[in-house]
């Protein structure tokens, strides 16, 4: 059908003769690096057989000459692990907060310890710097709502807050508004007190009207200076941090709704030598108490 | 004479389709009414108006004596029809994947908390399914049509048959797509539709087998010729894939939820034996049928071996479906099923080359027209991207490699060098190819504007792709390193923050090739428009009758 066809590049080589729509076919055989690189990926298959855990028979799978065993080798990178955390992780057991603290070596390793434990289990809502957000607290600054020593950290971390756990701290803010505990009138008033107490300039009529009401409903948590109660992890309303927001708004929507936010307990979750390590790594990474 | 038995004469093909529109129409309005599912019976309305459509255009058509097939000639107004959707379904899967790539370089502001259908996870299979199955489809199924026809010398087989699986995958496309966003899935990559849009694709996927298989029957040509092996192997493996990957029980036949027929590591290795050989039998063999066509055609060059075509093509076929295991590695997938399919994906390096060294040889000669053509131009980097990815593709699959490179951007630049430059651009050069043939026209209406297309995709590509192997490789590292106290010293979300850089250039790539597709879309349509040359080229015409 078709003439050989001369091909500029490839010299003369024929076609097979075929055409389909114009389409034809040069005979040229198979590049020879193509085929001993072909070979060769096929003689690298067979020795890998030969070697590694390769072909399944009906009782079982060929195990290679060299004998590996990917679950094997888990299991020994795991216990490695363990003897690597473990030298530490000994005296973690054993030795106070404060001791740890005060031991150099011990507490750079507990610091090394909860800088990584933080990264994958705080950082998602207390942020990567621990630097909190609307919502989460700041743990790098002096304020804190249920106690900044040590010891409070520590156990805040173990059973958390309103987490259910049975010896979770707890506590709830009513939803003044929402509830209807309170007029709407009432709740704008004590706003303008709220803001007041944090020292900013606001309605004095306001806040002549809210002081009575402040002092029925406010005062057994947030105390009457507005200063808070640790014990009750009500917040101190005369410092300029704001858990939901230091707005007009957010203050309004928080008195109206009176959230709580969930801190999950870590007890059970994390190994007691985490947990200590994390208190004393948040403990050290904050400022005062 | 001919022409009054003519009119009479309604095809038997029509007729019988007509039914079974009505049917399906009926079947549809019942099972929509019954069903307790809200989702269901929202696809169940997308179905029966479908279905009613069908049968109202049948109706007309079949009353005004259409659909009377002249065996004279090609069936090309469902090539046609197939171009421009092509086109379509290329813009909206590509949007879908800027828009996601926008979600992962500045998740704040692009989340719609009002609209969860915008959501990432309901995003995510739309782009995939889009570009993979919509766009990459039906480039598949029009260029099939296509080349079947011209390499067979033979009209489409089975009359309106070609026109039933054009619209029936769009009725799949249209179903899977409104099902992803409103959340209907199985949770299975690339495999999301549920079971009763599996089933629809089925009846769709073993009519579009028998066209092809029945115009192949009648062919006027002796032999058959390569670009057909592949396509029918795309086709039989497909098919053969989505059946046993989908095995399901569903819960109630009037609801969208079902469970698969397997369970624990055996069903994640029958899902990667799909998702791999997805890629290995639609996105390569498919579109390796695709390139043995319109490159030796565009170029006007022969194919540089018919002995490579043989050898490489069986040994695709025999190899790649053993492949699968390799997206399992470290996982509990049994060792021994990983070694096999670490293996099978080295030995399936050569064998993917030889498709590359055919492509690229056939060009030899030619090499001058890469200057002056940009369609052919944009085919040869295809077959470039096709080279570079099936490298990189068994090199990933090797465990010590895949210990770093699983799980990470490295991954889905892999993907994307495959997708966006080998199955985008082959797939662009074969429609720019087409237009001018189908419609009649001399030429294209611009080509300055596939020289803009070509460099703004490339560009765009380049970009993605890079960006991906760099954040890829940088958070493999980050992930696996300790700290000498036996801790992992980066946390998930450090990580995470580490890509942003990353991740602003990756959408800047995809928004290019986006663009460069928008371009495209209005060229094809200027070329569509233009005024019919005075001169009808040859590949229009009739088929040719049978040489000596």
């Amino acid at each position: 059908m078709s003439a050989p066809d001369t091909h500029k590049d490839t010299g003369p080589v024929p076609t097979t003769g075929h055409e389909w729509d114009g389409i034809r076919e040069l005979d040229n055989p198979l590049p020879r690096w193509w085929l001993w690189i072909f070979y060769a990926s096929v003689v690298f298959a067979i020795g890998y057989w030969i070697l590694m855990p390769a072909w399944p028979g009906l009782t079982g799978y060929t195990r290679g000459m060299l004998g590996k065993s990917d679950r094997a080798e888990l299991v020994q990178d795991l216990a490695r692990l363990k003897a690597l955390r473990g030298q530490q992780n000994a005296r973690l057991t054993n030795a106070s907060l404060q001791e740890i603290e005060s031991d150099p070596e011990l507490q750079a390793h507990a610091l090394a310890v909860g800088q990584s434990v933080f990264g994958d289990n705080c950082a998602t809502c207390h942020g990567v710097g621990g630097t909190g957000g609307k919502g989460y607290a700041n743990l790098r600054d002096d304020v804190w709502l249920w106690g900044g020593t040590l010891e409070d950290i520590h156990r805040t971390l173990q059973y958390g807050i309103r987490s259910g756990h049975p010896q979770a701290r707890f506590s709830k803010m009513p939803a003044f508004g929402k509830d209807q505990i309170l007029t709407p009138g009432q709740v704008g008033d004590l706003t303008e007190y709220v803001v007041a107490l944090s020292g900013r300039p606001a309605n004095a009529a306001a806040v002549q009207r809210a002081a009575p009401v402040y002092a029925a409903n406010c005062v057994s948590c947030h105390g009457p200076e507005g200063r808070g109660d640790p014990l009750q992890g009500a917040p101190n309303l005369t410092d300029r941090e704001w858990l939901y927001g230091s707005t007009r708004a957010d203050i309004q929507a928080q008195i109206h709704n009176g959230r709580g936010g969930v801190m999950p307990a870590w007890s059970g979750r994390l190994d007691p030598e985490t947990v200590k390590a994390l208190a004393v790594y948040v403990h050290a990474n904050a400022a005062g108490q | 004479m001919s022409e009054n038995l003519a009119q009479q004469d309604s095809p038997p093909g029509a007729v019988a389709l007509l039914i079974l529109s009505a049917a399906g129409a009926f079947l549809g309005l019942m099972a929509t009414a019954l069903s307790p599912d809200p989702l269901f019976r929202l696809e169940g309305w997308i179905f029966t108006l479908a279905a009613l459509a069908g049968a109202t255009a049948l109706t007309v058509g079949v009353a005004n004596g259409r659909y009377r097939p002249d065996p004279g000639r090609y069936e090309d107004g469902v090539i046609r029809a197939g171009a421009i959707a092509t086109l379509f379904w290329a813009i909206v899967g590509m949007l879908a994947g800027v828009l996601i790539a926008l979600q992962l370089a500045w998740p704040r502001i692009f989340y719609f908390p009002e609209f969860g259908f915008l959501n990432f996870g309901r995003l995510r299979p739309l782009h995939t399914s889009g570009v993979i199955f919509a766009f990459g489809g039906n480039a598949l199924i029009a260029t099939s049509f296509y080349v079947v026809q011209r390499t067979c010398r033979a009209r489409l087989a089975g009359g309106l048959a070609g026109w039933f699986v054009f619209w029936g995958y769009q009725l799949f496309i249209v179903m899977a797509a409104v099902g992803y966003l409103a959340g209907i899935t199985e949770s299975r990559e690339y495999a999301e539709p549920e079971w009763f849009v599996d089933l629809w694709l089925t009846v769709v996927w073993v009519a579009y087998l028998l066209v092809f298989l029945g115009t192949i029957w009648k062919r006027k040509e002796p032999h058959i010729y390569v670009a057909n092996w592949f396509y029918l192997a795309f086709i039989v493996t497909v098919a053969m894939l989505h059946i046993v990957n989908n095995l399901s029980l569903p819960v109630s036949l009037l609801g969208s939820k079902s469970y698969s027929a397997f369970a624990g590591v055996q069903d994640a290795l029958t899902q990667w034996w799909y998702g791999h050989n997805a890629v290995g039998f639609f996105l390569t063999a498919g579109f390796l049928a695709m390139m043995y066509y319109f490159v030796p055609k565009r170029a006007e060059k022969p194919v540089y071996s018919y002995r490579l075509s043989i050898v490489h093509f069986w040994s695709l076929i025999f190899i790649y479906i053993w492949a699968g295991p390799h997206h399992l590695h470290y996982t509990a997938l049994p060792q021994w099923a990983q070694t096999l399919g670490m293996t099978f994906s080295v030995m399936l390096w050569m064998p993917s080359w030889g498709g590359m060294i055919n492509g690229l040889m056939t060009l030899s000669g030619a090499w001058d027209k890469l200057r002056t053509d940009p369609v052919l131009r944009m085919m040869a980097v295809a077959v470039g991207f096709y080279g570079m990815s099936t490298f990189e593709g068994p090199l990933m699959s090797i465990r010590a490699v895949n210990a770093l490179s699983h799980y990470t951007d490295w991954t889905i630049g892999h993907v994307h060098s495959g997708a966006l430059g080998w199955v985008g651009f082959i797939s662009f050069g074969a429609v720019y190819c087409l237009v001018p043939w189908l419609w009649k026209k001399d030429r294209l209406y611009s080509n300055a504007l596939v020289e803009w297309h070509f460099w703004i995709a490339t560009l765009g590509l380049l970009l993605y792709i890079a960006a991906m192997w760099v954040s890829g490789i940088g958070e493999g590292l980050l992930w696996r390193e300790y700290t000498p106290q036996g801790f992992l010293a980066n946390s998930f979300v450090e990580t995470v923050s580490a890509k942003h850089v990353e991740n602003i250039v990756r959408a800047l790539g995809g928004l290019m090739y986006l663009s460069g597709a928008l371009i495209m879309a209005y060229n094809i349509y200027r070329t569509i428009r233009q005024p019919a040359p005075a001169v009808l080229p040859e590949a229009s015409g009739p088929i040719v009758a049978a040489a000596a």
